[in-house]
């Protein structure tokens, strides 16, 4: 009884600009859970311990920097501060979103933990509350499902394959990077500086630190960006 | 067992950053240079990540060629603008090519 009315109703949600919007990004991006699962196995973590990191993190480059640290060898604290810094953004997206979300109490607090990259850059572009609300929560929801579940099927398949490095899969952790950070380095002038600095930074220390903190090091390169305020018009209108 | 402390840990505090960015006045965000330095670390922070992955090895710094010509073909299939997946696979194949031809 209820199946022709259903799908109707389906299709025209789908219709809207933010649903499609967000099961676009959450679809694109879901998937890169399997890269971390990898990485993840391939840098020592079991699989419930990617799973679980996957289900309360919930943003990708703190997950795949605290793994690359445990790759390392390194320092735990210095890999778990090291994550939390680069969770650090998402605390900014967290003040833009506030705002425009406007949910309070249990409801926010759910939210909370689908302030990412991929919902903010969605929701930012939706006009309207009703239409911002729709497209945060149409991401978060697709995401997080496709993210979990990506990363339980790569961890699984990389335990069960003997050494992960004859497939090159060592080298999925830091193409990740690359790949999440290639937009920000197209912009060049001083973003491509902090980045080439932070990386100078961490390859010169790796002899005399213990692993995991020249990581940590190579956030004195973001100081750069305390400079003069001229970037800041473009900044504002850009993003 | 220190493992599981750093994942959850790391889990609990990156949910309480977003939490705190929802629950905070927006003042905060006002401050030009809070948002320009907290945009810049995760820039410095990855950049070194990647090229700490690729040529060192825990407090060693190493010359692993498979690995740099998987970062190499990575870099390639970024410039043609390859969707994120296929980047990283072509890095990783690249990479596990070169390790069964001997390189590194």
């Amino acid at each position: 009884m209820n199946r022709p009315t259903l799908l109707p109703q389906l299709s025209s949600l789908v219709r809207r600009t933010p649903v499609r919007d967000g099961l676009g990004v959450g679809v694109a991006v879901g998937f890169s859970g399997l890269a971390f699962g990898t990485t993840a196995v391939t840098s020592g973590l079991s699989v419930a311990q990617a799973c679980v990191l996957s289900l309360l993190a919930f943003t990708g480059a703190s997950q795949f920097a605290l793994v690359g640290v445990v790759a390392g060898g390194g320092n735990l604290v210095a890999g778990a501060v090291g994550a939390l810094l680069l969770g650090f953004r998402n605390t900014l997206y967290g003040l833009r979103l506030g705002e425009l979300l406007d949910w309070r109490g249990p409801g926010r607090a759910l939210a909370a933990h689908g302030v990412i990259d991929e919902t903010t850059a969605v929701a930012l572009a939706q006009n309207g509350r009703a239409d911002v609300r729709a497209g945060f929560t149409t991401t978060f929801a697709t995401l997080f499902l496709l993210w979990n579940t990506t990363t339980l099927v790569g961890a699984v398949a990389t335990e069960s394959i003997g050494d992960p490095s004859t497939f090159g899969l060592d080298v999925v952790g830091p193409a990740t990077f690359l790949a999440l950070l290639w937009p920000r380095l197209r912009e060049g002038g001083r973003t491509l500086v902090v980045a080439l600095l932070g990386a100078a930074i961490a390859l010169a220390a790796t002899p005399l630190l213990p692993p995991g903190v020249p990581v940590l090091l190579a956030s004195i390169a973001a100081l750069i960006a305390l400079g003069d305020g001229k970037d800041d018009a473009t900044e504002r209108s850009g993003k | 067992m220190m493992l599981w402390a750093a994942v959850v840990v790391t889990g609990v505090g990156c949910y309480l950053l977003k939490y705190a960015g929802l629950a905070a006045p927006r003042a905060v965000l006002e401050r030009p240079a809070v948002r320009r330095f907290a945009m810049a670390v995760p820039v410095a922070l990855l950049a070194a990540l990647i090229a700490l992955q690729t040529v060192a090895d825990a407090d060693r710094l190493v010359v692993d060629l498979s690995r740099l010509g998987g970062m190499a073909a990575a870099v390639v299939a970024l410039l043609l603008r390859a969707p994120f997946l296929v980047v990283l696979v072509v890095a990783a194949a690249t990479t596990a090519g070169l390790r069964a031809l001997g390189v590194g």
